[in-house]
């Protein structure tokens, strides 16, 4: 199996590489990919530079443009396929199905792999998107079971790739515009979701407040570990009872699942985190390509130590075994 | 399934006692020159900033007597290393040896931000693009310590590394691979 990892810097980038990467996303520094965090991504130069050096190595490297243009600025969107095309990307991620169009008829011989942002969850769709506009590879959403996949896998010959370590998003992404009601700003416009620059940290005497907005979103005891103010992931009360409405703060870890998902024909596992450091990126990836190599070899999974890299420090394998509330 | 925080360093507080005495002025215009040094090798750190590089930021060290305010200054770094709070922005807050580890690619922010070993308050933007621009800039802060210590930067780096080995403070660029 592949190993799609992250990378927001080209230092994260050549770490990447180093780890044993198969395959690199990443995106350029503005609105056109979902990662539009500050001090992340890479301009044209530093993008041509990584791809060079991720083939140099015998690498892959994939550029996320998977924000939904806004219409009249569709010229910010063509130009990153354009400039992915001429930096030697092996493919691009995309989501909006007038980009899709337009790269296939303007630059057909690019890869085209649908973003997890199309919220592409079933054959009939995946089957739609790769005989409308040639998608060679989908991103599955993470609100699929195992058996789920598996059946759109014996449906379609388009390649599948699913998330199976990090950040857990549990809404119908590229949908979703939680973030914009506390913000004005959502992944699928602006490429962030709960944003950093409306987010705010009080400690008071070891009690943590995470606000978004301008709300109060968290607030945690001394003990506890700090949360990333999102919306899904809030802590409300509602008829006088307490609790994590949508989701608690936990991360995806599917490393147990690797041999379910290879027999239910997934291509590639991909690894959230493009925020996170080289440090994480490193650690991650290893442990992955230590994985899938057990796995070709018909060895046992090696026992993961990824928790700590973790939000919350809390690990879950989400939608795969369906064992949410 | 939680895992316990990771285990760092902290200065003994005899240490951090002794540091009560340092002249923090002398240290400042050090700290300034030796900054001004890193920029100028490391023009993408300042580049990657953006629109926060003339932010005031609060590094505060929480095992030490004293505070580092920073300012990118557009990649004329000014530092003044004060008593008390400090005045900025963004403040990070960590045990100094958190702090090295972050620079050295040692500890991921983010794992120490949930753990809690890592505090961030005001501009959360500017603190994540600081935190991203010195992730990509690979600094070794001993290695530039030492291109700058002449005929002493031989036993000066093997002082370093004898200090990073009995400590476990990450003094120099670590491995990825290799770290954690």
């Amino acid at each position: 199996m592949e190993i799609v990892c992250p990378a927001g810097t080209p230092a994260a980038l050549r770490a990447a590489v180093k780890a044993g990467a198969h395959t690199i996303y990443c995106g350029f520094a503005d609105e056109t990919n979902a990662r539009n965090f500050p001090g992340l991504n890479f301009d044209r130069e530093e993008m041509r530079e990584g791809i060079a050096f991720a083939h140099q190595h015998g690498s892959k490297v994939l550029i996320a443009i998977n924000t939904f243009p806004r219409a009249g600025s569709e010229a910010i969107w063509h130009r990153a396929v354009s400039d992915a095309e001429s930096c030697g990307a092996d493919a691009v991620i995309l989501a909006d199905i007038g980009l899709l169009d337009y790269a296939a008829r303007n630059h057909p011989g690019l890869r085209r792999h649908l973003s997890v942002q199309a919220a592409a969850a079933n054959a009939d769709v995946v089957n739609f998107y790769a005989s409308e506009f040639g998608v060679k590879r989908v991103v599955l959403p993470r609100v699929l079971s195992v058996p789920e996949i598996a059946a759109i896998n014996a449906d379609t010959e388009v390649e599948t790739e699913v998330f199976v370590f990090g950040g857990l998003c549990v809404m119908a992404e590229g949908r979703c515009s939680l973030s914009s009601y506390a913000t004005g700003r959502s992944p699928n416009m602006n490429g962030v979701c709960s944003p950093a620059s409306h987010v705010e940290y009080h400690d008071e005497g070891g009690v943590l407040d995470a606000k978004l907005g301008g709300y109060t979103i968290h607030r945690v005891g001394k003990e506890e570990s700090a949360p990333y103010p999102t919306l899904c992931k809030g802590c409300f009360t509602a008829g006088g009872k307490e609790g994590h409405l949508f989701e608690d703060p936990v991360s995806l870890n599917a490393e147990k699942l690797i041999p379910q998902l290879d027999k239910a024909g997934v291509t590639a596992l991909k690894i959230e985190g493009r925020q996170r450091s080289r440090s994480y990126v490193a650690q991650v990836v290893k442990n992955f390509r230590a994985a899938v190599d057990a796995l070709d070899a018909g060895l046992p999974m090696p026992e993961g130590m990824l928790a700590r890299l973790s939000e919350g420090g809390a690990m879950t394998t989400g939608a795969y075994k369906k064992t949410w509330r | 399934m939680t895992q316990p925080a990771l285990s760092i360093p902290q200065l003994p507080p005899l240490a951090a006692r002794a540091l009560r005495r340092l002249p923090l002025t002398p240290l400042s215009f050090s700290l300034t020159a030796y900054a001004r040094r890193i920029a100028k090798h490391h023009p993408g750190l300042f580049r990657r900033l953006g629109e926060f590089d003339h932010t005031r930021f609060v590094i505060d060290p929480t095992d030490l007597p004293f505070v580092i305010e920073m300012q990118p200054n557009g990649g004329q770094p000014k530092i003044k290393v004060v008593r008390g709070s400090g005045q900025g922005e963004a403040r990070i807050a960590g045990p100094l040896a958190g702090l090295l580890g972050l620079v050295h690619g040692a500890y991921d922010g983010d794992a120490l931000f949930f753990s809690r070993d890592l505090v961030i308050e005001g501009d959360t933007s500017a603190a994540l693009a600081l935190r991203n621009a010195i992730d990509d800039a690979e600094l070794d802060l001993s290695a530039e310590v030492a291109q700058i210590s002449g005929p002493l930067a031989a036993p000066l780096q093997k002082a370093l590394s004898f200090i990073e080995n009995r400590t476990g403070v990450s003094l120099s660029r670590q491995d990825e691979l290799e770290v954690w």
